[in-house]
């Protein structure tokens, strides 16, 4: 086996060192009856070639070559070759988690930065050193409003993504956690204020919403946070599209941002691994789940980096802990580290126009062959909004396959009231020609007849 | 005292401070495409919520990153770099073809929610890497949507609970061993159980058959156990414990953690187990990446398949599909399949090593471990006697007299060019000295690491403040932890 | 080698207690800080809360452990030492000055099972040699 360093005259030599006679004496504490007499029923061993090959017959049976209009928590963006040029040299790829801080300064110094960027980036105070993603994120995020405030229950935004809602009901469900659903303004797409107030009462911990929520609508952070505190509950803020925070406002507000970071640099992978990571006030940071590196000094007065506030974490308080979390994602999180540096402070904000011009772009061109959903009531949106059709998006998005293109998600199976809708996304990487390709299919397939005049109306 | 270091020599490394401190308006590493639509004015679209600046984000060149990582990397110690043997980490080469297979454009761009019938590789490779994990465990069903080891413990008693409540049984304990990571009871907590700690045999070092039969009653939802357990010892009576709990109705979960040592010579699902999580950054070779992504699939027994995380992947008329429909399904721990890219990796190193080279590969990782035990355990106390199987545990006790301990030793140790091995874990051995080699380690490194181990214990003899101001040639010293957790600074600041 | 005063009463779980009346002065023992090694953090009850004896009440911890503290009596906690938060290095410097809360004692009784200075000191002996 190529892997393994060893000639059959080492293994001799060791065992003879060992005492015994042979490697099955090793395994005499398997008792007889368990141990496997046949060999492991797996593909035989294959060369490397081999993997290769097989990989790429896998890889022939996807979608590769379209183009693509799905957001929905995952995003397509650029992603600078640099980034797997570093994340694969070996002394990142290959070490631990940096408990020994003498021989690990490398991940320490870079964890660092990558919490200082999205403190600036969230308009937070403190940030941890990633969480799995987002899902698992703004359950954390939500158990940790629980513990600073003594409630046990949480309101969520029916605009928040489906399946982050999902998630926190599994979380929750054992842990005391009563969770209640808020619905959003069938005009503006945005949480409706109104049956927030009313929800709201001394046992909120948290009001969760996400921004820009799920149907690429910005929410008003200021006034929901204002809401929110008047009740002595917190904020919790999910980011879904971190793009977007190039071109908008952080949510200073929120008592505690969970942000996804994908779209910094991590590619789509049927869905990760990605990278959560939750941010929030300094009064707050006894009660943050997850890894936290803090800078400090060594016996010579030399700056350097260590993981701190570990009591926090399981494997001291064990069954006291804030979370089971053990790991984060260091590895993701370097690559959102290294693209957040290549697009720094002016990058992030040409990288967002892009991104808001072309799907303004695209919602002017497909709104001929639908309606585009809470536009009329001034919504500030991003790069995803949601086209309701006459035609049911599955047939519009099998016509658009035949062009080699992948339209929106269908949202049916979630918001029936939405009709026939699907949420689209367009980022810098969909090409004008694409745009108009879709549009042509949308228009051609006679998507929609019946907003010929709201079309209209909608254009200048 | 150098002469006696033989891996490693004084090397020149480069300093680098903090990427903000290297930030000056104007300079950029990017270059967008021109704008192929008509432009928008920001204000007008977003109106108050847009955003005027984005404050100390940095601003530098391309080499400049390029060389801010490469410097920062060397002062990492790695896998690739020699013998990592953290116990209960298992630090296993992490093959290159892997990251190759996982970056092809068909599935590292594979969009979660693209159509099935655009999908059908992509999910042929969690139904492949499904089968090899149910065959190798011995179970029958799969899921393989936690995205990490404790997160598997989550979702294993999530579906333990969810399998107790269809039969209306609310059981409300969680029995744990003492030699247990902290995970586990950390687990129980969140899933709303009460955590038992049971005590091990202070001989063997395996579960104590005749307390276990008085702690199990019918308030017990199971015991979570560790086999091989962390002292890395593997519980003979394993049958017997299964036989315990479930003549009261509780389940066995195994904390796959040290499942290295058993691919391919036995199997959980044959010794009695019920369900149990995988690592596959352990077992499976998948990197560790300076502190994740990990991936932790949950194997269990047919009872619990009506249960499982939503969706669930099923073969179907000759295609594969998500099945959504599931009454009984604890609902998602995660959005999505799980850390997909680490399935393709474990898919690929299963490939690579077919049935041959698991078992061997397992033999390696054991032959390694006893032949560190053979060579140290005149120098080093040998607190339990029990044979050992991935990982050997020694402790302190012989050092502690000369006022050194086991961590000290660890950060001597990195003198000597190895990463230290996992200090103080388990509880159950005051002063452990956690060793797990891994089979990655070729007679030469280990012979080198033997050697290592043994003339530190020789300082400790003849100078242990030497072993006790160790570590002596890193880029820095000692770290002062006490000051960091008392004023935490947790973010740069401009000056 | 720290004293233990005499006026001060000590429990297994390495708790003094000054009694003042109904008030009683909570801290951790010398030999419970040391113990303990370098504390980066107390984390004591609300003002208001009801404590009981031998319950925990707050927490200590240092870089790799944290540690409960159990109340000596029960009671209604009236203060708490708002500059250990900021400052928990006093702990390691002065212990038996380093008060944590301050309880008004309900239950008079509990205190004379709590040891004096020279058996608290009988006892970490004992507890060290075993």
């Amino acid at each position: 086996m190529r892997y393994l360093p060893k000639s059959p005259s080492d293994r001799e030599q060791m065992l003879a060192e060992i005492g015994v006679s042979s490697i099955d004496d090793l395994f005499a504490c398997v008792p007889g009856e368990y141990r496997l007499s046949r060999m492991l029923d797996v593909p035989r061993q294959m060369a490397e070639s081999e993997i290769v090959d097989q990989f790429r017959d896998y890889a022939a049976r996807n979608a590769a070559g379209y183009a693509s209009f799905l957001g929905a928590g995952a995003y397509q963006h650029y992603r600078p070759v640099i980034i797997d040029a570093l994340v694969q040299r070996g002394e990142f790829l290959t070490s631990y988690t940096p408990y020994q801080a003498e021989i690990a300064q490398g991940t320490l110094q870079a964890i660092f930065e990558f919490q200082t960027m999205i403190c600036e980036l969230t308009g937070q105070e403190i940030a941890n050193a990633s969480m799995y993603d987002g899902s698992t994120g703004a359950a954390e995020a939500i158990m940790m409003s629980v513990r600073l405030t003594g409630r046990d229950e949480t309101i969520i935004a029916r605009s928040v993504h489906p399946e982050y809602r999902e998630v926190v009901r599994t979380y929750g469900q054992h842990q005391g956690l009563v969770a209640h659903e808020v619905d959003f303004e069938l005009a503006s797409g945005r949480v409706d204020l109104k049956s927030l107030e009313a929800a709201l009462t001394d046992k909120t911990a948290s009001v969760v919403i996400q921004s820009p929520n799920f149907f690429g609508c910005i929410e008003d952070v200021d006034a929901i946070a204002e809401m929110v505190h008047k009740k002595g509950a917190l904020l919790i803020v999910s980011i879904a599209e971190a793009i977007s925070l190039g071109a908008v406002k952080p949510p200073s507000a929120a008592d505690i941002v969970s942000m996804e970071c994908q779209s910094y640099g991590v590619a789509l992978s049927y869905g990760g691994p990605y990278c959560g990571v939750l941010a929030t006030k300094e009064k707050f940071v006894r009660q943050m789940p997850g890894r936290l590196v803090g800078e400090t000094t060594d016996t010579n007065g030399k700056r350097g980096f260590v993981l701190t506030l570990a009591t926090r974490e399981q494997h001291i308080r064990r069954e006291k802990a804030t979370s089971n979390i053990c790991t984060n994602q260091a590895l993701i999180a370097l690559m959102c580290t290294v693209y957040l540096m290549v697009y720094g402070r002016e990058g992030l904000k040409d990288l967002a126009y892009q991104n808001l011009a072309k799907a303004a772009y695209a919602a002017a061109e497909f709104g001929k062959a639908g309606e585009v959903l809470f536009a009329g009531t001034r919504t500030p949106r991003f790069n995803e909004f949601v086209l309701q059709t006459d035609d049911d998006p599955h047939d519009i998005n099998r016509r658009l396959l035949e062009k080699k293109i992948m339209g929106g998600l269908p949202l049916k199976r979630w918001y029936p009231e939405l009709g026939n809708a699907a949420l689209w996304c367009v980022t810098e990487m969909n090409t004008r020609a694409e745009i108009d390709a879709a549009a042509a299919t949308l228009n051609a397939g006679g998507a929609s007849a019946h907003n010929r005049d709201k079309e209209l109306v909608g254009q200048k | 005292m150098q002469n006696r270091i033989k891996k490693v020599s004084r090397h020149i490394t480069q300093n680098e401070g903090l990427i903000f401190e290297k930030s000056s308006p104007g300079k950029k590493a990017y270059k967008m495409p021109p704008l192929d639509v008509p432009e928008v004015d920001v204000k007008s679209v977003l109106g108050d919520s847009a955003r005027e600046d984005l404050g100390h984000m940095p601003e530098v060149s391309e080499i400049e990153i390029i060389r801010h990582f490469t410097r920062l990397s060397t002062w990492n110690y790695a896998i690739d770099l020699g013998m990592y043997p953290l116990g209960s980490c298992t630090m296993k080469y992490n093959a290159r073809v892997n990251e190759f297979v996982s970056r092809l454009e068909g599935i590292g761009g594979a969009h979660p929610y693209q159509p099935e019938s655009l999908s059908q590789g992509v999910m042929q490779v969690m139904y492949d890497v499904a089968q090899c994990l149910i065959e190798i465990t011995g179970m029958d069903t799969i899921t393989l949507q936690p995205a990490a080891g404790a997160h598997g413990e989550m979702t294993g008693l999530l579906l333990i609970r969810a399998y107790l409540d269809a039969k209306g049984e609310a059981r409300k304990k969680i029995l744990i061993p003492d030699s247990a990571h902290g995970t586990n009871p950390a687990t129980a907590a969140i899933c709303g159980y009460e955590v038992e700690n049971i005590k091990s045999d202070p001989v063997t070092g395996m579960v104590d058959i005749a307390g276990l039969e008085r702690q199990v009653t019918e308030d017990v939802a199971a015991l979570m156990l560790t086999n091989p357990n962390t002292l890395g010892v593997f519980d003979q009576h394993i049958h017997k414990v299964a036989d315990v709990l479930h003549a009261k109705g509780a389940q066995l979960y195994m904390d796959g953690a040290n499942m290295n040592a058993l691919v391919g010579k036995t199997r959980p699902g044959d010794f009695g187990v019920d369900l149990m999580h995988l690592n596959l950054h352990k077992t499976f070779s998948t990197p560790h990446g300076g502190g994740g992504p990990g991936s932790g699939p949950v194997a269990c027994k047919k009872h619990f398949e009506p249960f499982l995380p939503t969706p669930v992947l099923v073969s179907k008329d000759g295609k594969l599909h998500f099945d959504y429909d599931r009454p009984q399904s604890i609902g998602r721990v995660r959005m999505w399949y799980g850390n997909y890219g680490m399935f393709v990796r474990a898919l690929a190193y299963i490939l690579a090593n077919g049935p041959d080279g698991l078992k061997q590969t397992t033999e390696d990782a054991v032959l390694n471990a006893n032949y560190i035990r053979a060579k140290l355990q005149d120098v080093y106390d040998l607190p339990y006697k029990t044979p050992s199987m991935h990982e050997v545990i020694f402790s302190d006790r012989l050092q502690t007299q000369k006022g050194v301990k086991t961590g000290d030793i660890a950060k001597r140790l990195i003198d000597y060019g190895f990463h230290p091995y996992t200090t103080s874990f388990p509880l159950i051995v005051p002063g452990a000295l956690m060793i797990e080699p891994t089979e990655s380690e070729s007679k030469e490194e280990l012979d080198l690491f033997i050697d290592a181990m043994r003339s530190i214990a020789a300082e400790v003899e003849e100078d242990p403040q030497y072993v006790l101001d160790a570590p002596h040639d890193t880029r820095v010293g000692r770290m002062d932890e006490v000051g960091a957790a008392r004023k935490p600074i947790l973010r740069w600041n401009p000056k | 080698m720290a004293s233990y005063p005499s006026d001060y009463r000590f429990t297994k779980e390495h708790e003094w207690i000054k009694i003042e009346g109904s008030t009683g002065t909570i801290g951790i023992t010398d030999h419970a800080q040391h113990s303990l090694g370098d504390i980066v953090y107390v984390e004591l009850p609300k003002v208001g809360t009801e404590v009981k004896a031998h319950q925990t009440f707050g927490t200590v911890e240092s870089v790799k452990a944290v540690s409960d503290i159990f109340s000596p009596i029960s009671g209604k906690v009236t203060a708490i030492n708002e500059e250990l938060s900021s400052s928990p290095e006093k702990i390691n410097a002065d212990a038996n000055n380093a008060w944590m809360i301050k309880v008004e004692i309900s239950d008079a009784f509990a205190v004379s099972s709590l040891m004096d200075a020279a058996a608290y000191e009988e006892f970490i002996k004992e507890e060290g040699t075993r």
